[in-house]
């Protein structure tokens, strides 16, 4: 049976006033049925633009090249009227910031049972209020809040109210892109479980995109880490967060320390630099400028995504297991040990997440 | 500012309460705070009314004699008939006496009720003016529609540059443009249209034929102002749908997979009328200018028509009257306009 | 009233003069910062150039037609003969040239636009800024006036006042100014609001600073390109009105406007008589002017509103 969602070597150009942008050079992942993964990365590396593939729904001025196969078909190359077909009812997208992403002028039942008529004309107008009825109770708000509207709800409400949109025709995908960015740590989690519980009990597939690698870490199969428009590393999501072999996936993973580990207090958190303007990127490996590892040899090539002798894919030279200074090792040593890292880069804050993004 | 205006201005502000979430009784309690607004709203204007000629004209029978023979003792005379030899404040509560009652006075020009022969030129002007706005609006959106959604292409460019030149246009001109090139000929183009008026002599206007006469009559004013009103309309429906479009909701609504027709009507469409109801309503005094101006062109015998044939003498009472009903119909649309953005907008009706 | 200026401390003036310098500086490159943003719009320019154009014209008037052809018992001409070599756009009712009463008429019309626009813009600007500073029953108090005076039909009004007072120019721009000031200070109210809202304003009242600082020295020069944008746009309502009140008889009979002229040609019958270089032309100035206020006005809101750049 194919994947739930299968991308081969994505690329999005955006052409802008500017000169074009190169937002994603070069992606692959796939999903299998009941399968979940995540994509981690900074502001701008390209992760929301993956997902706004997988429905095409990427801006006008988006150049797109690869495949992007959704239960086995293309929605690249698909006529508008299979697209239109396709949208919601095989895959549904959880948008970031949920004020915006509803209707304000619309009730949030009319707006969850607007794709369930859409898609099924057989559906009777009392049936499908029922239905919206059960998706309301099953995100955990009372089935008479859909006569509220947007502003009247919390956010966290508001964004349960996105889980229940995308669950409306029942698909077997579901694109959660920045779900619970714009919610404070509570909420986060409440929506979090809310929308990983369904997803196991339903036996969806899920795409998760967040900057929070330890979210991903707790709710995913899988982890895709990617740095300016490619994938640097790909595995297990605790062993990617646990033991990252990529020297950003390490830097990210150590950014969302773990409570109670005391050892994470001392460990240098976060990353100096930001990232690469994608209209000029640095010759070689395109994180070289900001890497603790770095050689005279990353200048040369961009290193591709391959097995060095690990269980997993790395775009790393120095990946070669030999070499690994990750955080996860500085979280393991003493206080009291001086830290191994190059100089300059200890003090630095935790840069700014992903919030800025939208 | 007078006693009623304070009044009605403290109890235009009274604090409500307005409880939380969705509830039945906020939009009452909404609705009741527009009424009253509207009702204060109305009573300056009254108060304006009777100010704007009392004050600025304090001898309304000096203007009244002037050009006539009159002695010192017909003035006095004059002066008691209207009233005017009491003192302002009890003036004042004479006028509002009245205009609870209805009564107007007697125009000087006609020497009948003011509120009768309003009354007589009222319909004119209402088929005038409601079919001109009604035409425009929906025809004003439909353009700003479409030209929003075909943005930059050639329908876009005509239509933004020929209604901002409307726009920029006095209405009367058009209409005398109109006038002139369809009513009266102009080199190898027939008149087509009647020359004025509102019908043909020696036609009952309760006649079939009569009524056929009168549409015919209307029909180059209604163009004329169906084309003035459009333009604003449609400008600011088209800014307005740019606006929205950038909007994430309609990334929502096409990911579910909606045709661009229904993202358009469904999502899009009735979140842009929200700047166009609010702007609609500050511009109603522009169609109550329309019809002044768009009568006296035309001649047709309607309220405007009243209101420049009035200044001319000027008959007070008969200005007095026409200013009255013009300021109660804006407040009454605006009112309109209001209730309609609640209708549309859920986030105001608290 | 408090100030910060502390006496003739030459040190403090000194430095006061270098923070007027640095200040200048600033000015000028944010002028020419939104020239240059300016020049990107072509309907803009279209109207700047319009614009240039009519006030050229309205300035050497006298240059391009004698005055004395305005008077109707010099005149000369054959009356309501269409165009000719002699009379380009034809004469007018009484044998006067019409293309010298549009010459001369572009003066009044302009001139009576601006200054009705002067009084609007500075009742307007008072009024919102003040609507917007003071809260609590002020605010409140002038908001209500303001959206009352909005509601106001304003031809019936301006009929009323100019028939009262007398028809001269000076009504004429007095009226428009005085019914067309609540819309801009609405617009000036809102944006005196977000300001307020700032954090220099709260350290300017936390310094002391008293109202009348607080207005004139922090929200009016950012309230000012605002100003600036609606003044444009206010100049375009303020002719059109200023035609329309003279088309009803209410100009200045003894000055030629454009108004006036079609009134003119109205009231003598030229549309019936096919007279039509006395109908077309006077509106098609007026139709220019104000089509290019409009865009060079919608050309500069959009340089000084950020969420309309994007259009």
């Amino acid at each position: 049976m194919a994947s739930l969602l299968e991308i081969n070597d994505l690329h999005v150009t955006y052409r802008t006033a500017g000169g074009d942008l190169p937002a994603v050079r070069g992606v692959s992942l796939s999903i299998d049925a009941g399968e979940s993964l995540g994509v981690a990365g900074e502001s701008g590396c390209g992760k929301s633009t993956v997902a706004s593939t997988v429905l095409r729904l990427q801006p006008k001025n988006a150049q797109v090249s690869g495949q992007v196969l959704v239960a086995g078909k293309d929605v690249l190359t698909m006529r508008w009227g299979h697209l239109r077909a396709v949208r919601w009812a095989d895959a549904s997208v959880i948008f970031q910031g949920a004020l915006h992403s509803l209707n304000p002028v619309q009730r949030i039942g009319d707006q969850i049972g607007e794709p369930i008529r859409l898609h099924d004309s057989s559906v009777s107008k009392a049936e499908a209020a029922t239905r919206v009825g059960q998706l309301l109770e099953q995100v955990g708000i009372p089935a008479s809040r859909g006569r509220s509207y947007p502003h009247q709800l919390s956010g966290g409400q508001r964004q349960r109210i996105m889980i229940a949109m995308a669950l409306a025709c029942r698909p077997s995908l579901v694109v959660a892109d920045e779900p619970t960015t714009a919610l404070d740590v509570m909420v986060q989690a409440q929506v979090l479980g809310v929308l990983t519980d369904l997803v196991h009990e339903l036996g969806l597939g899920l795409l998760l995109i967040s900057h929070d690698l330890s979210v991903l870490g707790t709710t995913c199969d899988r982890v895709l880490v990617m740095y300016a428009g490619r994938v640097v590393e790909e595995g297990p999501a605790g062993r990617v967060f646990d033991d990252p072999h990529h020297p950003y996936s390490g830097a990210l993973a150590a950014s969302f320390p773990r409570v109670g580990d005391p050892a994470a207090r001392f460990a240098p958190a976060g990353l100096p630099g930001d990232p690469p303007d994608p209209r000029s990127l640095p010759a070689g490996c395109t994180f070289h400028p900001r890497c603790r590892l770095q050689t005279a040899e990353c200048q040369l090539s961009d290193p591709p995504l391959q097995i060095h002798g690990l269980s997993r894919p790395v775009a790393c030279i120095h990946a070669d297991g030999t070499n690994m200074k990750t955080a996860a090792e500085a979280r393991q040593r003493r206080p009291d040990q001086p830290v191994e890292l190059a100089a300059g880069t200890g003090s630095t804050p935790t840069r700014r997440g992903g919030r800025d993004e939208w | 500012m007078s006693a009623a205006v304070e009044t009605a201005l403290a109890g235009a502000q009274t604090p409500v309460d307005t409880p939380a979430g969705p509830n039945r009784a906020t939009g009452w309690v909404w609705f009741g705070r527009k009424l009253l607004g509207s009702f204060a709203t109305l009573m300056f204007m009254v108060v304006v009314n009777f100010f704007l000629f009392r004050v600025l004209n304090p001898h309304p029978e000096r203007t009244l004699a002037r050009g006539r023979a009159t002695t010192p003792e017909q003035i006095a005379a004059l002066t008691h008939k209207l009233g005017l030899d009491l003192p302002l404040p009890e003036q004042f509560l004479v006028y509002l006496k009245n205009l609870a009652t209805g009564e107007f006075g007697i125009s000087y020009q006609y020497s009948q009720p003011v509120s009768r022969l309003i009354l007589d030129r009222l319909w004119p002007t209402v088929v005038l003016v409601g079919t001109s706005t009604i035409l425009s609006i929906i025809i004003g959106l439909w353009l700003g529609t479409v030209s929003a959604w075909n943005r930059g292409h050639k329908f876009d460019s005509i239509t933004t540059t020929s209604t901002i030149t409307l726009y920029s246009m006095p209405e009367w001109w058009l209409g005398l443009i109109l006038f002139t090139v369809f009513a009266v000929g102009i080199g190898p183009i027939p008149g087509l249209f009647p020359i004025g008026g509102l019908i043909s002599p020696g036609i009952s206007a309760l006649s079939v034929q009569g009524f056929i006469d009168q549409a015919w009559h209307l029909v180059l004013p209604i163009v004329t102002l169906t084309l003035a009103y459009l333009a604003e309309y449609s400008l600011i429906m088209r800014s307005a749908l740019l606006d929205e479009m950038g909007e994430d909701y309609l990334v929502t609504a096409r990911a579910k997979g909606l045709r661009d027709v229904l993202v358009r009507r469904r999502h899009a469409t009735r979140n842009a009328m929200l700047p166009v109801a609010t702007l609609v309503s500050l511009n109603l005094g522009f169609i109550v200018s329309g019809a002044i101006t768009i009568e006296t062109v035309f001649s047709i015998p309607g309220l405007g028509l009243l209101t420049t044939d009035a200044l001319r003498i000027p008959d007070i009472p008969m200005l007095q009257g026409t200013f009255f009903v013009f300021s109660a119909a804006v407040v009454i649309a605006n009112l309109v306009a209001n209730l309609l953005y609640g209708w549309l907008d859920p986030r105001v009706r608290v | 009233m408090s100030s910060a200026s502390a006496g003739p401390d030459p040190a403090a003036t000194s430095v006061a003069l270098t923070a007027r310098q640095v200040t200048w500086r600033r000015r000028r490159e944010s002028a020419s910062r939104t020239w240059a943003q300016f020049r990107r719009h072509r309907s803009g320019i279209v109207g700047l150039v319009l614009l240039v154009f009519f006030a050229l014209v309205a300035i050497f008037a006298p240059l391009l037609a004698d005055s004395s052809g305005l008077e109707v018992t010099k005149a000369t001409g054959p009356v309501l003969a269409g165009p000719s070599s002699a009379y380009p756009v034809g004469t007018d009712e009484n044998g006067r040239s019409v293309l010298t009463l549009l010459i001369w008429g572009s003066r009044v019309s302009l001139s009576v636009g601006l200054l009705a626009t002067v009084i609007s813009m500075v009742l307007g600007t008072v009024l919102g800024i003040a609507s917007g500073h003071f809260g609590g029953r002020v605010g409140g108090l002038l908001f209500r006036l303001t959206e009352w005076f909005l509601v106001i039909p304003f031809l019936p009004v301006a009929l009323v006042l100019a028939t009262l007072l007398g028809p001269s120019l000076l009504t004429i721009a007095f009226v428009i100014g005085l019914t067309s000031w609540p819309g801009t200070a609405l617009l000036i109210r809102a944006q005196t609001l977000s300001i307020e809202a700032r954090p220099y304003m709260e350290r300017a009242r936390v310094l002391g600073a008293g109202n009348w600082h607080q207005m004139s020295r922090h929200v009016l020069p950012n309230v000012m390109p605002m100003v600036f944008a609606n003044t444009t746009l206010t100049v375009a309502i303020a002719i059109l009105s200023e035609t329309t009140l003279s088309f009803l008889g209410l100009g200045d009979p003894s000055r030629t406007s454009w108004g006036t002229m079609l009134d003119h040609a109205f009231s003598n019958g030229a549309m019936t008589l096919g007279a039509w270089w006395f109908i077309f032309p006077p509106g098609i100035c007026v139709v220019l002017v104000v089509l290019a206020f409009t865009l060079a006005g919608q050309a500069l809101e959009e340089l000084f509103n950020p969420r309309l750049r994007d259009r």
